[in-house]
């Protein structure tokens, strides 16, 4: 029984931290989420460089074929430093996908792995549970559900309107298209399961990303209180300030084992993969809306303008929360895992 | 990472499993906090012992079984599962005892151990006094020493177990003109010397669970001091660590509660028209799951000769707050009932529900309250300035 992850994950993660601390500050994100597509492919180029657009496409399409352990640290450091949505869309949910299509396919793999690889290539995932697809009018390729199965779009196929989020990050758009023989990849009996692990794992992500985004709320409302001086010290000495920012600690705490068995049975493919993630995804969410709520306590009237960075990563917060299902969708999960008839539950069924 | 048990856990985890299913009374024991449940736990404590079951951790020549901390969640997994009886010694097992085990001579260790571990001596903690509760450097009860003694004077109060437990362990001051958490000395003593008087408090459930103990010229020998003199405030945070830390509450006994109210919301689950009770339900089972899930992390990073550090306060924020939120969410659900005392013709299902929720509101306020769990976090663990 070891929760510890292998040193050269946690050494990969580090690299990629001290990377966006520096390439990924806040006031060059808002730069580029201030121009028309909010992307920048300079930023893309970097990603790419840092090896991050390769990490699960296979090795013999010019990847490095990591896996969803692997990914849940890069996961919470993307959600720390705000990284939009289109970079995991591509390189682990897209990737995802093409990589288990039917070995028939492999002109699609041959044309676009090597492409996701190298940061060329940005691919869009449309699935029912979402109303809108993220990143569609920056995607090279669209990846769309329909009745279980599979589509390939590209940009002339579809009409696509713009739907502006809260979250500057997020480009969501209303995909309008007729899917037919020459879109599907991929027939709905593998299709089916494919979208579960696809749903699963951008659940996954949304959760690791939710912790790293409390991560950085709870850093913005410690830094301020350690800084902010009012009846001559410190707002952070008072009890009342403390208690706030201690209450973030301890979700943020307890929800980091959670996602880390959710990333361990994703990975195995275990049979309560899907209730791990969404248990992942509910307590990652609770702790995220606890940070954005007292962190922006913390920053008094300061947490409620735009000048100041923490409403980069509250708006993205709440906007994550409801993305890839939202909380109905994943108590309801819960609920009929525990509910059912001989359910396993209680001391000794954890593992 | 590898979150699966070996072998010899598995084993291990069918070997308490047989015990207990073969020596767990069948009919339940009597409160603890009365005198013959008192003696009916003294009992079962014999009686694990004889299994050899009463403190696994420990080393094999002082009663354990040598195991580690993952085996520890494994037996207390199976001992919340098979429903067997509150530990009446748990302060002495799980408290006391790696204290022990880091300050105490061999001597000492070989001296209370054992008893300890058969239920021979079970054992009451003596922090709190009148004006220290959650300022416990705040401490006054004197420990003065005289030759080969120490001579104590004062008063401890909320001293659980107090009123039949045999031992003590407790902070006093030795030095007279000390302040704070300086002169202060760790005593272990027992509770029928000459000068003590042991006054019983009702708790909520009318037991009593505690007691106010008042010291009178009570002369203990100085072989009974762990550590050095004026060391105790560092002795007794060792103590304090382990107890938010790890011991105190471990998930098997949430586990328990959380798939108790999954089945009573079943139960009920025709006769409820509140739909916020599904959510409760669900958010304990998951928060049950997380705190073990945590706990495992723990004893995984303490294996591997890590240390606990100040992040064990959430722990303690943490599993008070779900025993909380899940009795709350037991009352809501048996509604009208809920108020029924165990016994009650007419109670249904109503179990020992009402009890638990009396001990869960106790929860937060003992083992350091949670307000000053939330100050060392922000403190220690943040970094904010005191």
């Amino acid at each position: 029984m070891d929760f510890a992850f292998k040193d050269e994950h946690i050494a990969f993660s580090d690299s990629i931290r001290k990377f966006l601390m520096v390439e990924a500050a806040p006031e060059w994100l808002r730069e580029i989420w201030e121009t028309e597509t909010g992307r920048s492919r300079e930023l893309r180029g970097k990603l790419a460089e840092q090896g991050l657009t390769a990490l699960s496409v296979p090795e013999e399409f010019g990847g490095i074929g990591a896996g969803d352990l692997e990914w849940v640290l890069i996961h919470q450091e993307l959600g720390y430093y705000a990284i939009p949505d289109s970079l995991i869309d591509t390189a682990y949910l897209a990737t995802y996908l093409l990589n288990r299509l039917p070995a028939a396919d492999a002109t699609l793999k041959k044309t676009w792995l090597p492409k996701i690889a190298d940061g060329s290539a940005r691919i869009a995932v449309g699935h029912p549970v979402n109303p809108m697809v993220a990143d569609a009018q920056n995607a090279d390729l669209i990846l769309m559900w329909h009745d279980d199965e599979v589509h390939a779009l590209t940009k002339d196929q579809v009409k696509l309107s713009f739907n502006p989020s809260i979250d500057m990050s997020r480009r969501l758009y209303k995909v309008n298209w007729t899917p037919s023989d020459a879109t599907r990849i991929c027939p709905a009996r593998l299709g089916k399961q494919l979208w579960d692990g696809v749903l699963d794992r951008a659940a996954l992500a949304g959760a690791a990303q939710l912790v790293g985004l409390t991560q950085r709320m709870l850093d913005l409302g410690i830094d301020y209180s350690a800084t902010r001086k009012q009846f001559g010290k410190p707002i952070g000495s008072f009890q009342a300030v403390k208690h706030h920012l201690a209450d973030v600690a301890v979700k943020a705490e307890f929800a980091k084992p959670v996602l880390y068995r959710a990333a361990y049975a994703t990975e195995r493919e275990q049979a309560r993969r899907g209730v791990y993630v969404s248990h992942a995804k509910l307590a990652a969410g609770e702790a995220a809306w606890l940070g954005a709520r007292k962190s922006m306590q913390v920053h008094g009237a300061m947490g409620y303008t735009w000048e100041t960075d923490l409403q980069m990563f509250m708006k993205r917060a709440w906007a994550l929360d409801a993305a890839w299902g939202d909380r109905a969708f994943h108590k309801k999960r819960i609920a009929d895992f525990i509910l059912a008839d001989g359910a396993r539950l209680g001391p000794g069924e954890t593992f | 990472m590898r979150l699966e048990y070996t072998e010899r856990q598995n084993k291990f985890r069918a070997e308490i499993r047989e015990w207990l299913a073969a020596n767990v009374p069948k009919q339940p024991l009597q409160s603890f906090d009365t005198e013959e449940g008192f003696r009916q736990h003294r009992e079962w404590e014999h009686k694990l012992n004889g299994g050899r079951w009463s403190a696994v951790t420990w080393p094999e020549h002082l009663g354990g079984r040598g195991v580690d901390l993952i085996e520890w969640l494994i037996f207390e997994e199976e001992y919340w599962r098979a429903g067997a009886p509150l530990r009446v010694n748990q302060n002495g097992i799980f408290l006391l005892a790696p204290t022990l085990m880091e300050y105490g001579t061999e001597e000492q260790k070989k001296r209370f151990l054992p008893r300890m571990a058969a239920g021979d001596d079970i054992w009451a903690q003596g922090w709190s006094e009148p004006g220290a509760g959650s300022d416990m450097a705040a401490i006054r009860c004197k420990a003065i020493r005289d030759g080969d003694h120490y001579v104590i004077n004062g008063q401890k109060t909320w001293s659980t177990r107090a009123v039949w437990a045999d031992w003590l362990f407790g902070l006093f001051r030795s030095d007279p003109d000390s302040v704070r958490h300086h002169g202060l000395t760790f005593v272990l003593l027992p509770l029928d010397l000459p000068g003590i008087t042991i006054r019983p408090i009702k708790q909520l459930n009318g037991l009593p669970g505690f007691a106010e103990i008042f010291f009178d010229n009570v002369r203990v020998p100085v072989e009974n001091r762990m550590g050095e003199e004026g060391q105790g405030w560092n002795v007794a945070m060792a103590t304090a660590g382990f107890e938010r830390g790890l011991m105190l509450r471990s998930p098997g006994r949430f586990q328990q509660t959380a798939k108790a109210l999954v089945d009573l919301y079943k139960a009920e689950e025709k006769n409820v028209d509140d739909c916020s009770l599904r959510d409760a339900v669900v958010k304990s089972w998951m928060d049950a799951e997380a705190y073990t899930l945590a706990t495992y992390a723990t004893a995984g990073r303490l294996r591997k000769g890590e240390h606990i550090g100040p992040e064990a306060s959430t722990n303690k924020i943490f599993w008070s707050e779900l025993d909380l939120s899940m009795h709350e969410t037991a009352m809501r659900l048996l509604g009208p009932r809920a108020e029924l005392m165990e016994g009650s013709p007419d109670g249904g299902n109503i179990g020992h529900w009402l009890e638990g929720f009396l001990f869960a509101q106790a929860g937060p306020i003992y083992a350091g309250s949670n307000e000053i769990q939330r100050n060392i976090i922000a403190e220690r663990m943040l970094g904010l300035p005191r």
